[in-house]
Formats: C-alpha cells, sequence, structure tokens
C-alpha cells in the first residue's frame, strides 16, 4: 500500500495492524453512497470527484499569525494545538505535558510512554461500519493527542485548529484526535477547521472522546469555513459513571458538512448533552446525524438542535436515541426546531426512538415553521427595520443554544458569527 | 417460527383458547393447486370470467412482480413466505347468486354468529349494509336496494369490472400503481376479490358501509383489491373489520385499497383488525402486508382510523395524497402488541396542493415479546403554500421485554409550511394502577381502563358499533400481559 511509505510508522507494530484492519474494512464497505439509509439525503459525488492530493508538499505551507489571527479566540489565555495542511506547527501553538498531556498524536503512536494509552483506547469506540470512518483509521498519522490525568480542573480553554495552505492542488485531509479524560478532571475544547486555500479542500475528521467517572467535558466545534471545504466529521464518546459531556456543533460554513456524532452511556447516572445550531444559506448542505445509546439504567440525555435554512440550501437531521433493555429510568429528551426562509431551501427531519426498557421518559419534538408575523410587525411597528427584525427573531431563535456556551469569549464569536451570518450588526455585547 | 408445529400441539392450544375467534368453518372450497406462475394469474382471471383488458393488467403486474424483491426494510423479523406454496385462489362452492339469507349456506351463517355478527340483527338494528367476504367471494349483500335508489355503487370488485368497466378501467391503480411495491404488485396480480364503491357527485351515503374480511382456508393467501370512489361532493363512512380463525401455519394477507377522493368529497375509512396473532411463543399468525392510499383533490378529506390488535406481522402505511388546494388528511391509529406480535406501521401525507392539512395521530401499545413500531412520512412539496401538519406518536411499554420505536420521516421544501412533530414514550404510572386498585379495580381492569384512556383520542373518531368493538378488543388483546 502506497501510503505505508509516507506513514512513519514501522510495518509490524501493534498500530500497524490497526490501520491495515481498517483499510480493509474500508475497501470492503467503500464510500457510503444514497442507498445508505444514514446517507439518504447527502450525496458525496460532488466533492468525492476531485482529484485530491492526500500528502501535500510539505515545504510549501506558510502560514504567518496575522493572516490566520483571526481563527483563534482572543482574550483568553489558552493551550493551543496547530496544524497547517495536517502538520503539527509549533510556532502557532502552545502544548504542556504538565500534569496532563496536550499534545499530537503522532506523539503519542511514536512513544513507547504512550503505548499503554494507545492499546487501551485508540479506535476503541471508532469501530463501525461506515467507509469513511475506516478510511480515517487507515490513514491516521495525526491530530490532538490530549490526556488530562485524575482531578485536574483544566482552566484554559483547549484549541484545536487545522489550517489548509493554498497549496498546488486540492487536499483531503485527515485529522485524528483522541481526548481522554481521567476520574474528577474537567477541560473544554474548542474544535476549528479553517481553510486559506482557493482550492477545494475535504476534512474526513474521526474524533474519539473518552470520559471516566465524574468527568466533565465541553466540546465546541466551529464550523465556519469557506465555501470551497467540505467537513465530513465523525465524534465518538464513550462515558463512564456520572459523567457529564456535552458536544455543542455551530455550522456556519462550508460547502457540505457532515456531522455524526454518537454517545455511548457505559455507567450509570451520566448526562449526555448534544447541542447544535446550523445556519446556513446559497447552496450549502448540513447533515447532522446523532445516535445516543443509553447502555445503563439511571442516565440522561439532552438534545436540542436549531437550523436555520436560507437560499437554496438543504439541512438534514437524523437523531438516534437507543434505550436498551438494562437501561431503566433513562430520561432521553429530543428537539430539533427549524426554519425555512426560502421555498428553494429543503429541510429533512427524522427524530428516532428506539426503545427496548419499559420504564423510561422520553419524548421527542420537531417542529419546522417560518418566523412569527404578529411579533415581525410589532417590531416594525416600533421602528425596526424588517431585516433586523428577523434577524433579531432568528437569533432569538438559536439563543438557547448559544446561551448553553460555557466559555464566555467563544459566546461573544459565536453570537459575532451568527449576525454576520444575518448581515446585520445585532448590537450585542456579551 | 421457523419450526414446523405439529397436530398434536395444536390440539393443547386449541385447549388453551387464547384467540377467542380461533375456530375453523368446514366449508368445501373450491381451491387451486399451490403455486404462482402466468397461469395461476390467467385460471384466476377465467374464473373471474374476465375480460381482457383485466387479464392483461394482472399479467403486466405479475410481469413487474417477477423482476421485485421482497423489502426488508421494515422493523419486523419473520420467516420470508414461500410464494410458491400458496394456493393462490379459494372460494366456496357456490356457484348462484344468492337473493336472501336463506340460501346462504347454514355452515357459514354458524360461522358469523360465532363472531357474533347476526345478520338479521345487522339489517335491522344497526342499518348497517354488509358485504360478507368469506375466502374472497362475497356471499351475502344486503341493503342494496337503498343503496341503488341513491345511485351508490357498491359490490364486489369482480362484478364492478364485469357491470361496470369503464370506472374500475378509469381508477384501478391510478392510486397505488402496479410498480410501487412488491406486496401491491402481487395483489395486482392474483387478487382474487375486494369490494368496490363508487358514490356519485353530490350523495351523501345514507348508511355505513362496512365488509367483514375472514380468512377461513389454511395455507390460502388473501389478496384482498378495495376501490373506493368519491365523486364530487359525495361523503361515505366505510367500515373494514376482520378476524382470522386459528390456524397452525402462517397465513399471508396482502391487500391493496385505493381511495379516490374528489372535489368537495369526503371519505371516512375505519378498521378494526383483529387477526389471528399467533399464538403465546409466536408460532403461527397472520403476516398483514398492506398498502393504503388515498388521494385528494380540491376540498377534499379524507380520514383513516385503525385499530390494529392482530396479526403476528403487520406492515401498514395507510397514506394521503394531499393533491388537491385545501385538501384534508387525517390519519388516527391505536395498535396493539402482545406476546410475539411486531408491528410496523404508520402514514404518509404527502402535501401537494397548496393549504393542505394534515392530522396523525399514533398511539402505539406494547406489551409481552412484542416489538412495535411507528414509521410516517410527512413530505411538503415545493410548491405546496401553507401547508400544515401536526403529528402525535405516544407508547406505552407494558414489561420489560417488549419494544416501541419511532422513525419518523420529516421533509419538507417550502418556507411556508408549518410542521409539529412530537412523541412520548412511557410506561403505565404505578401511581394510577395505585389509585385504581386502592379503589377496587384489579390491576388487570385497572390496566385495561388506563389503556382506553390512553386510546381515546382513537377511539373517538371510530363509528359508535366499532368504539363498542374495539374498545373489547383492546382488552381481549391486553389479557395476561400484567406482570
Amino acid at each position: 500500500m502506497a501510503f505505508e511509505n509516507k506513514a512513519s510508522v514501522a510495518t509490524e507494530s501493534d498500530f500497524h495492524k490497526v490501520r491495515a484492519a481498517a483499510m480493509q474494512q474500508f475497501e470492503k464497505v467503500g464510500f457510503p453512497t444514497k442507498k445508505n439509509e444514514n446517507w439518504k439525503y447527502t450525496s458525496l459525488k460532488s466533492i468525492l470527484n476531485n482529484d485530491y492530493s492526500l500528502f501535500p508538499d510539505l515545504t510549501k505551507h506558510q502560514v504567518q499569525l496575522p493572516e490566520v489571527d483571526t481563527y483563534f479566540l482572543k482574550g483568553v489565555d489558552s493551550y493551543k494545538i496547530v496544524f497547517v495542511d495536517g502538520v503539527y506547527n509549533s510556532y502557532l501553538s502552545e502544548t504542556t505535558h504538565d500534569g496532563m498531556d496536550i499534545c499530537l498524536l503522532s506523539a503519542a503512536i511514536e512513544k513507547t510512554k504512550y503505548k499503554i494509552v494507545m492499546d487501551h483506547y485508540f479506535n476503541k469506540i471508532a469501530l463501525t461500519s461506515d467507509g469513511l470512518s475506516s478510511l480515517n483509521t487507515a490513514f491516521a498519522s495525526e491530530g490532538a493527542f490530549i490526556h488530562i490525568k485524575k482531578n485536574i480542573i483544566v482552566e484554559k480553554p483547549i484549541q484545536i485548529i487545522y489550517f489548509t495552505t493554498n497549496c498546488e492542488k486540492d487536499i483531503l485531509l485527515q485529522p485524528r484526535n483522541l481526548i481522554i479524560v481521567d476520574e474528577n478532571s474537567q477541560v473544554k475544547i474548542v474544535e476549528r477547521h479553517q481553510s486559506l486555500s482557493n482550492n477545494k479542500v475535504l476534512n474526513n475528521t474521526v474524533t474519539e472522546v473518552f470520559a471516566n467517572k465524574r468527568a466533565h467535558i465541553d466540546y465546541y466545534k466551529i464550523q465556519n469555513d469557506k465555501l470551497n471545504a467540505s467537513l465530513i466529521d465523525t465524534t465518538f464518546v464513550q462515558q463512564k459513571d456520572q459523567s457529564v459531556v456535552s458536544v455543542n456543533t455551530f455550522s456556519f460554513g462550508g460547502d457540505i458538512t457532515r456531522n455524526t456524532l454518537s454517545f455511548y452511556q457505559k455507567g450509570e447516572h451520566i448526562n449526555s448533552i448534544l447541542n447544535g445550531i446550523s445556519l446556513i444559506n446559497g447552496t450549502q448542505h448540513v447533515d447532522n446525524q446523532t445516535n445516543v445509546y443509553h447502555q445503563q439504567p439511571n442516565c440522561e440525555s439532552h438534545e436540542l438542535y436549531k437550523g436555520i435554512y436560507d437560499g437554496k440550501s438543504t439541512g438534514v437531521f437524523n437523531g438516534k436515541v437507543f434505550v436498551e433493555q438494562i437501561a431503566q429510568k433513562t430520561d432521553a429528551y429530543q428537539q430539533n426546531d427549524n426554519i425555512l426562509l426560502t421555498d428553494d431551501a429543503t429541510i429533512y427531519s427524522k427524530p428516532q426512538l428506539e426503545i427496548f426498557a419499559d420504564d423510561v421518559a422520553c419524548s421527542h419534538g420537531c417542529t419546522i415553521g417560518q418566523l412569527d408575523k404578529d411579533a415581525l410587525f410589532y417590531m416594525r411597528q416600533r421602528g425596526i427595520p424588517e431585516k433586523e427584525a428577523k434577524a433579531l427573531l432568528l437569533y432569538a431563535f438559536t439563543n438557547k443554544v448559544v446561551e448553553a456556551i460555557k466559555i464566555p469569549v467563544l459566546k461573544t464569536k459565536i453570537t459575532k458569527i451568527i449576525s454576520e451570518k444575518l448581515g446585520v450588526d445585532l448590537g450585542i455585547d456579551l | 417460527m421457523s419450526k414446523k408445529y405439529t397436530e398434536n400441539e395444536l390440539e393443547i392450544d386449541l385447549k388453551d383458547k387464547e384467540y377467542e375467534y380461533g375456530f375453523y368453518t368446514d366449508i368445501e372450497s373450491d381451491k387451486f393447486p399451490i403455486g404462482l406462475d402466468e397461469d395461476v394469474v390467467r385460471a384466476i382471471s377465467k374464473k373471474k370470467n374476465e375480460p381482457k383488458w383485466m387479464t392483461d393488467w394482472r399479467l403486466k403486474a405479475f410481469r413487474i412482480w417477477q423482476k421485485m424483491e421482497e423489502p426488508d426494510w421494515a422493523n419486523v423479523n419473520y420467516v420470508k413466505p414461500d410464494f410458491q406454496a400458496i394456493s393462490y385462489y379459494a372460494a366456496p362452492k357456490q356457484k348462484k347468486q344468492l337473493d336472501s339469507l336463506d340460501d346462504v349456506d347454514p355452515e357459514l351463517l354458524k360461522t358469523f354468529e360465532k363472531l357474533g355478527i347476526s345478520i338479521e340483527e345487522q339489517k335491522k338494528l344497526s342499518g348497517v349494509a354488509m358485504d360478507i367476504v368469506i375466502d374472497s367471494v362475497s356471499v351475502a349483500t344486503t341493503f342494496k336496494k337503498t343503496l341503488n335508489e341513491k345511485g351508490i355503487l357498491f359490490c364486489p370488485i369482480s362484478e364492478a369490472i364485469e357491470k361496470y368497466p369503464d370506472l374500475v378501467q378509469k381508477y384501478i391503480g391510478s392510486v397505488v400503481p402496479r410498480t410501487d411495491n412488491f406486496y401491491a404488485a402481487l395483489n395486482s396480480a392474483v387478487f382474487s376479490d375486494g369490494s368496490f364503491c363508487y358514490i356519485p357527485k353530490g350523495v351523501r351515503c345514507p348508511v355505513e358501509l362496512s365488509t367483514y374480511f375472514r380468512i377461513n382456508e389454511g395455507g390460502t393467501g388473501q389478496f384482498e383489491r378495495t376501490l373506493l370512489i368519491a365523486d364530487k361532493g359525495a361523503y361515505v363512512s366505510y367500515l373494514e373489520g376482520c378476524t382470522a380463525p386459528q390456524r397452525d401455519e402462517n397465513q399471508l394477507h396482502a391487500a391493496v385499497v385505493e381511495i379516490v377522493v374528489h372535489d368537495n368529497a369526503e371519505i371516512k375509512y375505519s378498521t378494526v383488525q383483529n387477526w389471528y396473532p399467533g399464538d403465546k411463543d409466536g408460532l403461527g399468525g397472520v403476516y398483514n402486508f398492506v398498502t393504503k392510499r388515498a388521494i385528494a383533490y380540491d376540498n377534499a378529506k379524507i380520514s383513516w382510523t385503525q385499530v390494529e390488535t392482530g396479526s403476528a406481522v403487520t406492515w401498514k402505511y395507510p397514506s394521503c395524497i394531499l393533491k388537491g388546494d385545501n385538501s384534508i388528511g387525517e390519519f388516527f391509529s391505536i395498535a396493539v402488541t402482545n406476546m410475539h406480535q411486531q408491528a410496523d406501521t404508520g402514514t404518509k401525507m404527502i402535501h401537494l396542493g397548496n393549504n393542505t392539512k394534515s392530522t396523525i395521530i399514533s398511539k402505539g401499545v406494547s406489551a409481552g415479546f412484542s416489538q412495535n413500531s411507528y414509521r410516517g412520512l410527512v413530505r411538503v412539496g415545493k410548491n405546496a403554500k401553507n401547508a400544515r401538519n401536526f403529528s402525535q406518536c405516544d407508547s406505552l411499554l407494558m414489561g420489560n421485554d417488549c419494544g416501541a420505536h419511532t422513525f419518523p420521516y420529516i421533509e419538507v421544501k417550502n418556507a411556508s409550511a408549518q410542521i409539529e412533530h412530537e412523541a412520548t414514550t412511557s410506561k403505565i404510572g404505578e401511581d394510577q394502577l395505585f389509585y385504581c386498585n386502592q379503589r377496587g379495580l384489579d390491576t388487570e381492569k385497572a390496566i385495561a381502563l388506563i389503556v382506553n384512556g390512553f386510546s381515546k383520542e382513537v377511539l373517538n373518531k371510530l363509528p359508535m358499533e366499532f368504539a363498542v368493538e374495539a374498545q373489547k378488543l383492546l382488552e381481549i388483546s391486553l389479557e395476561g400481559s400484567v406482570g
């Protein structure tokens, strides 16, 4: 296999075996097509037809701080793990090994001191019949590696940013993140993919998150890329007793964005929180797939996805909640609200419940509608121009998800992006 | 389910009498040898004295069916029927048309009595005209006169093919095309009989039309075909109910119901389905794979109400195509599954016209080892302005070995649509049970009471006679599920 020459791993290692098995799995299942029920509304044809470069010319990626400064969270001290064209950039990064490992997956693969951790966690929950995750595993070589040891509250948020530069041709990147948070520890993570290129970019990202007992993780995904970039983001979360994990997905940019988010509850009294905002226009396409597997009793899950679709954009929401027979006393809530702003925009929503236990309280709801005409009239009567009035109402529609953000500067940033997307200055300073 | 079942076991099971209506009428029947090929299709057509266009229509359907594969996307598991091991035609050996009840085979009359349907009583008291179907051939039709006066055509479809070929030719396959799905294609090729009803312009049908279906002959597939047409401004309430005798092998039922509702017309279609659900180990029982669909034109209204308590496997999605402006579609359903029953049922609401409205109320009750799924589609087309949909799916779980699933599909392409969907799953509250127990109701009665309350919204939509029967059925189906 050609990629072996490029990958920096000895061909006889355990790691190599994992990758070879993943490659075999990919060769077996291939890329998903619309015939696959989970891909019914999203076609990858338009982005898979490009002739992507898998291993870009390493000498060409030059990024200066001023040109990317805007993509970082400012006004807050943070750890940063920055990659340019899939390669770690130490100049822009700020990592640590002080009581915790906030570093690189390549280091974790190569160094023997990480072997136990890697054997225990790497690719343990990403096993899937989905071809794209297998492809990522087969090529996995770089990404963020975060291991927070017991009883540490990480005060500074961690930023993981992937830049793509204006390199010679279309590029396919396959970042792989591994995040492990041990007992009683807490961490906040912000992930972002940003293209600086005018060529097509496809990111096929896989992230595995492990929350051990009583761990708290807040994960934020900012998806506000250029229109020549597409993102396939697959995230797996495994939780142990009394842990709380929230994954917040903000999809504003990009051509095709596909988020697959799976939660596995492997203990009791777990809380899983899934939040999302999709605000898109033009011919953008956002597909959110969520799976919550309730596998132990006395757990909760709360899911809230809001979508606003303008222009000829398409939104997909496919939410599944599985409650296994043993998972008594489960509380699972799922809500998907959508607003279509034009007749050319489309929404496909599929909120699903599969329940095998009787003593549960599960509900799901889905709404599709428009802005309240009376509210709009009321505001215009009081001198607020139509555009601003609409924007205010739309902002209010997304507010519940924005309010859940626990990093103040991030909340401001998201609010700014929303007002930019709506084409107005909301004048809200948070 | 895969292993065969012996006579002795049947004997023991019959003693247990789980299925109240599980008996078998001994009528000599005129039955085709098993298997399906072009000749069988031709023979069915010939037996019915059908014109050439009908024979050709069936043959074309058969060729379409040959190329199709049995679907497996539904959330049910069963041993797929062997289509070459079924006899495709069985009719009681009665050649001549009957004018009065006296001519009916006394054995048959006894069967009806056991079912609790005395035709005389029905005739006198309830004012319901009945087209009783036993193994595919209609044997008694009442109230013909009243209907004739109004110009309403209500007869077996085989008769309609003979008498009103223009109407049948115009409408058959117009709502459910032969290419629609595997079972619809099979039904189109081999349907034995069914009902045909045409309500002329501006006529309000004075009686509730009802047909009782019964599957009587062991190893016979039932392929009913129903065609209902309400012309402009007409109204009819149509009831369909069924019970099947206990048999030791799975029986296949693949019916097609097509409904056309013209401008300003209204059709109310109610079903109570209580086919043999199989025994307590999941052996036997009816496979119910039905395609039901209605098309509504301007200002028309179609309302489906169903109470599903029977069948081992149910696969059924009564649908509404809201083609005309201001048309309305409604779907009210209760599906109760117990023992090893599996139901995958729901509806499709396709909004095409402007200002269309649809309402979906679906109640699922699962007990025992059963699996109960709601699968529904709400689609709003690009040019359908101001579409409105409200969906509510509630599931009740009884016991820890059953499952309740919800698979709603919502596809909207117009910004003016307003769609709401909500679903809940829960169990019967212990405090509710305690409250009933405290007041002297035993747990079984209390559950029946609570389930009835849970289903009230749907039961209220049924015509009176059926509401009573349906309530009883809910109780019978949930017997022994306490624990």
